[in-house]
């Protein structure tokens, strides 16, 4: 039967042109990297609700299905049949494109994630490079939002929120320098290889201070709780996205868990060894050998710690947002880098290259 | 070797095509569609907007930004610097301890100023 079917598919696949075959191949492999994506972004949310309702002895949503399993496929379907409200006084053509320029980048970061040993979209030399482009692009969707949607609470919290996407994002540079310096290359699987051997062989131990900055840059980069000041529903309503509805607003919403699920795996990559088993000495041991599987747990770690910082945490106040962001973690990293980058010359310790 | 960048070039189209079709599916195709005044009028609170939103703000988020792109290009700086570090070995920290340390000054310069200072 497959092989009758490969027999009439495989001539038709010939004769299509070169630049056809290449296009589908690569769609097919994107479309395989992005619905488990969407899925998991649609059950971070459903985890989220669940996870946090559960710290504040609550059930969360248990009615749409068994538990609440179906709730993320409601919500989705609500959002569908919702009418987009554009408002008159806006500019109907940014209003519309800005969600899409915070989707296009969050989701284009991933094509160059290593998953496993030499399972990668594209094996890029300059990988992180273009991630640290691609997760900084984010901000202009907000920015456009806020500013096509003329109204004030959009304003403010576009303001708001690029000069606070902005501050940590040189943090976090500064500590992606750290790694470079420790990896020696800016392709994700070579900073992968270069942490083999087990738990205390990762990046993390050296680069402790680092990767705090990083992780909790992360948290400020996505607007999520604590720093959710753009967002504040009790002095700016929704921030950007006040005036976006139905899908307009559910794209920015899978934009925005798109990039906290890429925060947490690039977490796990540079810093806890991506597919890397902790323990070093069985690593060709199937399961407790590396593989894709220990960097779905290492992500779902760091996906749970944005729950439960959200959950634990108070609001911070915009002037300590900014505070922590410029006068905080902008020196710790200048000074870890120079440190680092002496010890490594040096030939001192663990940094010694 | 550029040849490897093509999939990461397909994967944006993607990302932007994803965004276009759901807002098209979703917003033009299944879900109503009956626009009124009132409806489409910006959200304040049940007030009528008294002025244009895009109003004056605040200098400081002039401020930041004029710093973040100082320091952003200084990241582009770090980043094949940091790579080669191991070659250029003591010379490349030098230069980069100076370069570095011209752009601390001018950012200690903004701290006592308190171009920083948010309230």
């Amino acid at each position: 039967m497959i092989e009758s079917m490969m027999s009439f598919v495989m001539p038709i696949w010939e004769w299509l042109p070169m630049w056809i075959q290449v296009l589908v191949t690569n769609v097919f492999f994107i479309v395989i990297i992005m619905v488990p994506l969407m899925l998991s972004v649609a059950y971070v949310t459903y985890a989220e609700r669940k996870i946090i309702g559960y710290m504040q002895v609550r059930i969360g949503p248990n009615r749409v299905g068994p538990r609440g399993w179906l709730q993320p496929i409601a919500d989705a379907v609500k959002l569908m049949f919702k009418e987009i409200i554009i408002p008159t006084n806006s500019n109907r053509f940014l209003f519309l494109f800005a969600p899409m320029l915070s989707m296009g980048p969050a989701l284009a970061a991933w094509a160059v994630i290593p998953f496993a040993d030499n399972i990668q979209l594209a094996d890029v030399n300059a990988g992180l490079l273009y991630i640290l482009a691609m997760t900084s692009m984010g901000v202009y969707g907000v920015i456009i939002a806020g500013w096509a949607s003329n109204s004030k609470y959009a304003m403010l919290g576009a303001l708001r929120s690029a000069a606070q996407v902005v501050a940590y994002e040189i943090a976090m540079g500064f500590a992606l320098v750290g790694v470079l310096m420790a990896g020696g290359s800016l392709n994700l699987g070579d900073i992968i290889d270069k942490q083999a051997g087990g738990f205390f062989n990762w990046f993390w131990l050296p680069l402790l201070p680092l990767m705090v900055v990083y992780f909790i840059s992360g948290v400020a980069e996505t607007n999520r709780a604590p720093f959710d000041v753009a967002e504040g529903e009790s002095e700016i309503v929704a921030g950007f996205h006040v005036d976006y509805s139905g899908m307009a607003f559910a794209v920015f919403f899978l934009a925005e868990y798109a990039n906290i699920i890429m925060i947490a795996a690039l977490t796990s990559l540079l810093f806890f060894g991506g597919w890397m088993s902790p323990f070093g000495s069985y690593a060709d041991v199937p399961l407790l050998g590396n593989g894709f599987h220990w960097f779905v747990i290492k992500t779902m770690f760091f996906i749970y710690m944005f729950l439960w910082i959200r959950a634990t945490f108070p609001r911070y106040r915009y002037d300590q947002i900014m505070r922590l962001g410029w006068k905080v973690f902008i020196p710790v990293t200048i000074v870890w880098i120079f440190v680092e980058a002496v010890m490594a010359v040096m030939q001192i310790g663990p940094w010694a290259v | 070797m550029l040849e490897n960048y093509l999939p990461v070039l397909i994967f944006m189209c993607v990302g932007l095509i994803t965004g276009l079709v759901m807002i098209l599916l979703g917003g033009f195709i299944l879900a109503p569609r009956k626009p009124n005044a009132e409806k489409n009028s910006p959200y304040e609170c049940g007030f009528e907007a008294f002025e244009d939103a895009r109003l004056k703000f605040d200098i400081r988020y002039y401020l930041v930004a004029i710093l973040f792109i100082i320091f952003d290009l200084e990241i582009a700086f770090l980043f094949p610097w940091a790579i080669v570090l191991e070659d250029i070995g003591i010379f490349g920290i030098t230069a980069m301890g100076i370069f570095l340390g011209i752009l601390v000054i001018g950012f200690i310069y903004e701290w006592k100023k308190g171009a920083l200072e948010w309230e």
